[in-house]
């Protein structure tokens, strides 16, 4: 980093007319606590023009979008993350602190900021917004929630609070749209008003002890306001923030300042707070009015259910079946539209085609592939209309609550248990809502183990090898083998998944237990619009980035499995022709390679080929076996293929090739294998995309694999060494 | 009597009057207004007994006992 970048944020900070730059847009950045009703306020400012993408490096979220003033000039909004401090202490954080001080790459530093502030709760949300007014760039107070206020006998006054300030308080009610075009003009004017400036006076021990340290910011490209407020927020924290990396000799200056404090009889870590709360407790006393209503609020008489000893877990469990069940029933009518549409679109596209490899690859590559894609959106909407729902009413704190201390015993996070039961659904979705997970590691860990809950893509395995292999006997009066079994194979993937959790954090992400300091917010109705934008933005996220990848791997499993091209014997059924090729393409040739691989499991090369070829998702394992045994289409329910598998016999012994220990073991191998190719796709993304994220990926592939091999070796083999099969 | 916020019995109120533990999570208590003098109630304990439910400054926030532990109240 050169000097004259360094110095750039204090030169876009001068308070120079703020639509000269940027070719006439004006750069808005909106920050604020969580909870106070930002992201409303950010979509009522915004309608639905907006960009969802991430900040370089980081999977935190970065939300943008426009609006037009009245003077038709274009307004670029940033929807910062919401946090409670400037501190930088999570990747949320630093995000937002370095957005304002001019140091988050990629980002326009912003012209204007609007403060998001909670009239409900001014004192914690003055706390933030004094912080990022002493950053000297011009801003506007957005008091949000007045109407909430007033209810609950709260009055504060915006003219009140904007002299004690010294920067405009607009008054909003963000759900109605009220006080948005005031707030609108305000943004307008603020660039030309004065910035504001820190509104109380520190110990002058420690104020003395600070300036090096503010000079020491200054040399490093700070312009002198901004340095003190990032003096005083260094006074405290243990990590200085990537941001300041290129300020030379910070940490030693940070150092002596916080000595000579301790030797003035003061505490570095709590003066700011102490100093800023001891003012804003001042402030809030002469801009606001309190009348207790006396009577219990909303949100209180609800969590005296909600997070009651009995009735608490009671109704959290009835939410989680509610959604589960959901996920699963809701879903299957649309999956089964989504899968009629492409077949039709196949049937269609193949009338047109003629005959030979160009049609093979449109439909059956093209056209199949990207179908095998889209029959997760279903599930995908579905569970982030759920995770929409639980967050937005605050719900999901709450659920956080009830389940951090049972999550704590595998070393994981409260917010962990959400994600992970999503991943009974569909590992996708899980992987994507691991993002409300704040500490990295915990979320990494979240989403290494993720896959091996079993999720819906491998119920048409279990059906099928149950269906053929695991008799249908009563046990113990009222309970049948073959529901054993599968809840066997869904048990085995749960505890499975909750061991490998704390053997990670035991080891590859080992980090100290990470305090659990979160916030219960009130009960609020959901907003429909939030709803949808979310919803709609996962959506496309998943369509987008893992469609891409996926649509590509199908053409080349295609690819795999036409050629190179058999000439059928003559007479043969087109079922044999099908068999004949399959069996002599590059796939069925990569299932004859890795027999040697899987006999010690048990399976012949057709087995390897159905392994082969369901790489890419699971199910296909399915078709692939009906493929091979000339069944043509099967499904999980055909009796045909149950019946060839039943019958089927080793060439070489004579004796039946698949036992129901083999089918055991198989269902085994297919509890932790990782695959499905949409899975390791959203898994590069999130764990940080390019050669990070594909590192992680590639380690859970391959421990997943070896934890597959090796239990399935165990059952195979044990089970010949008990005298079964 | 000064004792930890950990052994304050549901609906009990305190007044904070020293903080301590893990860096991180005093920066994060203090940053949401949990300073020395600042008035608290444990609202409850979660269904297992951990963690807590604290009302403070007109909200409602939660944290571990093991934090509790090191907040002394009185």
């Amino acid at each position: 980093m050169d000097v004259a970048e360094a110095g750039a944020p204090a030169a876009t900070h001068a308070p120079s007319p703020a639509h000269v730059r940027g070719g006439g847009v004006l750069h808005v950045a909106l920050v604020g606590n969580p909870n106070t009703g930002k992201s409303t306020l950010f979509n009522a400012l915004t309608g639905m023009r907006q960009r969802v993408g991430n900040y370089s490096g980081v999977t935190v979220e970065r939300v943008e979008g426009r609006y037009r003033d009245a003077e038709g000039r274009s307004v670029a909004v940033l929807d910062l993350p919401g946090t409670y401090s400037l501190s930088a202490s999570s990747p949320d954080e630093e995000i937002a602190l370095g957005v304002l001080v001019g140091r988050a790459e990629g980002v326009d530093t912003p012209d204007v900021v609007v403060v998001v502030v909670d009239a409900q709760n001014l004192e914690r949300n003055l706390f933030l917004a004094s912080q990022v007014l002493e950053l000297g760039i011009p801003a506007v107070i957005a008091l949000n929630q007045v109407d909430a206020a007033l209810a609950a006998g709260i009055r504060v006054d915006p003219v009140e609070l904007t002299l004690e300030l010294g920067a405009p308080v607009v008054a909003t009610v963000a759900t109605k749209g009220e006080g948005l075009d005031l707030l609108k003009q305000a943004v307008n004017r603020a660039a030309a008003l004065p910035p504001a400036s820190r509104q109380f006076e520190l110990p002058a021990e420690a104020a003395a002890a600070l300036a090096p340290v503010e000079a020491c910011l200054v040399r490093g490209g700070f312009k002198p306001q901004a340095a003190g407020m990032e003096a005083l927020r260094l006074l405290a924290v243990t990590t200085i923030g990537a941001h300041l990396s290129h300020v030379q000799g910070l940490a030693e200056v940070v150092e002596r300042a916080r000595a000579e404090v301790e030797a003035a009889g003061l505490t570095p870590r709590s003066l700011e707070a102490e100093a800023r709360y001891g003012w804003i407790a001042d402030v809030v006393e002469r801009v606001s009015t309190r009348t207790h209503t006396g009577k219990k609020s909303f949100t209180e008489r609800v969590d005296a259910v909600a997070l009651h000893r009995v009735w608490g877990p009671l109704v959290f469990v009835l939410l989680m079946t509610l959604v589960f069940q959901s996920i699963f029933t809701w879903a299957e009518p649309m999956i089964g539209w989504v899968e009629t549409l492409f077949s039709a679109l196949g049937g269609a596209v193949g009338g047109v085609l003629p005959e030979g490899d160009l049609r093979s690859l449109v439909v059956d590559g093209v056209i199949a592939g990207v179908g095998s894609v889209l029959v997760f959106l279903p599930q995908i909407t579905i569970l982030f209309l759920f995770i929409g729902i639980l967050e937005d009413t605050g719900y999901m704190a709450r659920a956080a609550f009830i389940m951090d201390r049972f999550m704590r015993s595998v070393g994981l996070h409260g917010r962990s248990f959400i994600p992970l039961l999503s991943g009974y659904a569909c590992a996708v979705p899980g992987v994507m809502s691991t993002r409300t997970i704040e500490n990295p590691k915990d979320r990494l860990a979240t989403i290494m183990v993720l896959p091996l809950m079993s999720c819906s893509a491998r119920i048409p395995v279990y059906t099928l090898l149950i269906g053929a292999f695991i008799p249908s006997i009563t046990v113990a009066g009222i309970l049948n083998l073959r529901g054993i079994t599968l809840l066997a194979m869904y048990l085995l993937g749960t505890l499975t998944a909750l061991g490998m959790a704390a053997v990670f954090k035991k080891t590859l992400l080992k980090g100290r237990a990470r305090p659990l300091i979160m916030e219960l917010p009130p009960y609020r109705l959901p907003s429909v619009r939030s709803l949808a934008l979310s919803v709609s933005h996962r959506a496309s996220m998943f369509l987008r980035k893992a469609g891409t990848v996926i649509l590509s791997l199908s053409i080349v499993l295609w690819a795999l499995a036409t050629y190179p091209k058999t000439r059928p014997a003559p007479g043969a059924t087109p079922a044999v022709a099908q068999e004949q090729q399959l069996a002599n393409s590059v796939l069925g040739r990569m299932g004859h390679a890795i027999e040697p691989a899987v006999r010690p499991l048990g399976y012949d090369w057709k087995i390897g080929v159905g392994i082969v070829a369901s790489l890419a998702a699971r199910e296909v394992f399915v078709s692939t076996m009906g493929t091979i045994y000339g069944v043509g289409s099967a499904d999980e329910t055909s009796g045909d293929l149950r019946a060839k598998l039943q019958r089927e016999r080793d060439p070489r012994t004579g004796a039946l090739a698949y036992t129901p220990l083999v089918a055991v073991g198989l269902m085994v191998f297919y509890v932790y294998a990782m695959m499905c190719m949409s899975t390791v796709a959203v898994v590069v993304r999130e764990t940080g995309g390019g050669r990070t994220g594909v590192k992680w990926a590639a380690f859970q592939f391959a421990y997943m694999l070896a934890l597959a091999y090796g239990a399935a070796f165990i059952v195979y083999r044990g089970g010949l060494l008990l005298g079964f099969g | 009597m000064a004792r930890p916020l950990s052994a304050l019995e549901p609906g009990e109120r305190g007044k904070v009057t020293a903080i301590g533990g893990d860096d991180d999570a005093v920066r994060r208590l203090m940053d949401l207004g949990l300073i020395r003098g600042t008035t608290l109630e444990l609202v409850r304990r979660a269904p297992l007994g951990d963690p807590l439910e604290v009302r403070l400054r007109g909200f409602m926030l939660t944290l571990r006992r093991s934090e509790a532990e090191h907040i002394t109240v009185e």
